[in-house]
């Protein structure tokens, strides 16, 4: 195999600007839409003091997800030594800052106060998962701008191997606190169970590899750039055992619900007569988002570039979907307050908590993915992320001409 | 009657070591007794009792609580804050109903100070548990944490605020047992109002003060917590349920 070339893109194309116009309209969108939040208060918001986290924390807790997980591509490379990852290594890194920049914002403008992050970044409770994932998150920047670093610098090339076996625990970690913030809650049926924190891990190697493979087939195909079958293919197959395996973790985590009888309720919400949750979970999340990817990821369609591409697309969709159902499905099943006693009062005990998206909550959120996009392009052009080739006879490191 | 002399060093002594000792275990006692301008201490903790038999279809304690903290809706129910709300409670099987009041149940281990990632939701010592209106920055995990809902977030601008009960968009709040009122030591508005115009349902009082109110009704008959699985030692006590 040739020594992998990596160059900036031309950048100066109609194409290149229209795309960055596109995502700049859509960042636009999204401050107008913080700032108009932020100014009335959350009652202009689908939420209320039954749903506290509404659509923002759905793309915000999906993009940060995500991002851990588009840091794997570099650690199959670094870590585990696969050569065929080698060219892809700086665009995961560079798309693990970028997406989680973009969660982390949505998350920001979704507080209520915004303009004390300030107390965020002084005041620490330490027995609190945030204030962990506070200092999880600040360090993965740097992690993994060190680890990029001694990756495009020639004479800190040595260094890439233990700074990448850094950033891929480094990442672990990150992905167990993200988990654990509602594996830790312990008031309400869906959440309070240690399985949240590896199924997280094992989402983030989903998300972020669909989000990686999106990215990489656009931009190579719009630098005009070669992606080769090998590297695709194994891309492919890859998202394809990662999606099966989230469907595991999936399965497991309702089994185990369905038999604890005490769980029969929220199990029955989700799975059976949750009304917009359940359309959710088995359209959004197992159809859309796991069985036809699966199908099409394992079969001839598979072949298509076309088809991973809407495969990666929907898986990305149902990763967004899981998390509608797992953060606002989840708080919008009752919580017992006296078992064997149905609670109702004015402020809505024991009745399922309506909840409705709002415009302006999700321009915020899909405002997150436009910035991470928008990071991801500018950077492509100023900075050698992308490899020149990823043929097969550049990547493949047993190409054998024929 | 005439004194030995080693009778008279034996009383002698002992008067001695009582006036000596006495002022010692006076003290004891002013200490527990806290003045308002001292720090509150850990030797006391502040709880509820509420007598769900005498409980009845009234919400004297909710206005009297709202009215006393400047709690205002805008008739927004899914967004309006409640600091105090009556719940209605039917038992499954029987249909049996009965009606409580629910507020913050001041935990010993309360999760909301547990998930705070600022530290803004805090226990004071003598267990009341309160927000710190200026660091807490409206994240709402507290809000996922609580297992009574107990928490409201101001979801819009606040008027009419009473100067002793500061609140502001974009933070959580709740019931603060009527702190204003304890430390100068005034008992809640709930209790007071139930007193006055209810039926008398409720109890405020120290749990460790032995001759207190709460702690001898405690002790003399059953009562439990909300959630007691979760075992988070409530600072409010419910008889009846």
């Amino acid at each position: 195999m040739a020594q992998a070339h990596f160059d900036t893109i031309e950048g100066r194309s109609l194409g290149f600007y229209a795309l960055l116009g596109i995502l700049g309209a859509f960042l636009l969108a999204a401050g107008l839409a913080a700032l108009y939040m932020e100014h009335n208060g959350h009652w202009v918001t689908g939420m209320s003091n039954q749903i506290v986290w509404g659509t923002p924390h759905v793309f915000a807790v999906f993009l940060i997800v995500a991002a851990s997980g588009a840091l794997n591509v570099a650690s199959i490379a670094s870590v585990f030594g696969r050569q065929l990852y080698k060219p892809l290594a700086r665009l995961s890194g560079l798309l693990a800052i970028a997406l989680l920049t973009g969660g982390l914002i949505v998350l920001v403008l979704d507080l209520g106060r915004p303009d004390r992050l300030i107390e965020a970044m002084t005041y620490y409770n330490f027995k609190s998962i945030f204030a962990w994932n506070i200092f999880l998150y600040i360090g993965f920047f740097a992690v993994v701008a060190v680890y990029l670093w001694m990756m495009m610098e020639r004479r800190m090339n040595d260094y890439t191997r233990p700074a990448g076996i850094f950033a891929f625990l480094w990442r672990l970690t990150l992905t167990t606190g993200t988990g654990s913030i509602f594996g830790f809650l312990v008031a309400r049926d869906a959440y309070d169970t240690a399985v949240l924190a590896p199924m997280f891990i094992i989402m983030s190697f989903s998300y972020g590899l669909a989000i990686f493979m999106v990215v990489l087939l656009a931009a190579m195909r719009w630098s005009g750039r070669e992606l080769g079958d090998v590297v695709f293919g194994r891309l492919r197959n890859l998202l394809g055992v990662f999606v099966a395996a989230v469907l595991y973790f999936v399965t497991v985590y309702h089994l185990t619900n369905l038999y604890i009888t005490q769980r029969h309720g929220i199990e029955g919400f989700i799975l059976l007569h949750g009304g917009q949750f359940t359309q959710m979970f088995w359209i959004g999340q197992i159809i859309l988002g796991s069985v036809i990817p699966l199908v099409i990821l394992f079969s001839r369609l598979g072949q298509s570039r076309a088809m991973v591409m809407l495969a990666s697309l929907l898986v990305i969709l149902g990763g967004v979907a899981q998390m509608y159902v797992t953060i606002i499905g989840g708080q919008a099943y009752p919580m017992p307050l006296v078992p064997g006693k149905e609670a109702s009062s004015s402020f809505f005990d024991g009745v399922v908590a309506s909840y409705a998206p709002s415009l302006p909550e999700a321009i915020l959120g899909i405002g997150g993915i436009a910035l991470a996009l928008a990071m991801v392009v500018v950077a492509l052009k100023i900075l050698p992320f992308l490899p020149n080739s990823l043929a097969d006879a550049d990547a493949d490191p047993h190409y054998k001409a024929t | 009657m005439s004194l030995s002399r080693r009778e008279f060093i034996g009383i002698g002594g002992a008067a001695v070591a009582g006036m000596a000792l006495a002022p010692g275990l006076r003290l004891v006692e002013l200490a527990q007794a806290r003045s308002p301008d001292e720090a509150v201490t850990s030797l006391q903790r502040w709880g509820l009792l509420v007598d769900i038999g005498k409980c009845h279809d009234c919400d004297a304690c909710v206005t009297a609580c709202h009215e006393e903290n400047g709690v205002t809706g805008h008739g927004r129910p899914a967004t309006d804050p409640q600091w105090i709300r009556k719940v209605t409670l039917k038992d499954k099987q029987s249909g049996y109903v009965q009606t409580l009041p629910v507020m913050c149940q001041h935990c010993e281990e309360p999760p909301c100070v547990d998930v705070c990632p600022t530290g803004a939701s805090f226990k004071r010592a003598d267990g009341i548990v309160l927000v710190d209106k200026h660091i807490c920055i409206g994240c709402r995990y507290c809000m996922m944490a609580c297992p009574y809902k107990a928490r409201s977030f101001v979801h819009e601008d606040t008027t009419d605020q009473k100067p002793q009960v500061p609140r502001g968009k974009g933070t959580v709040e709740s019931c603060t047992l009527c702190v204003h009122r304890v430390d100068v030591g005034k008992i809640p508005a709930c209790v007071k109002a139930c007193n006055k115009d209810g039926n008398k349902a409720m109890v405020f009082g120290d749990l460790k003060d032995p001759n207190s109110d709460i702690r001898k009704q405690l002790a003399a008959g059953v009562s439990t917590q909300l959630r007691p699985d979760l075992n988070l030692n409530t600072g409010v006590r419910y008889r009846g349920i």
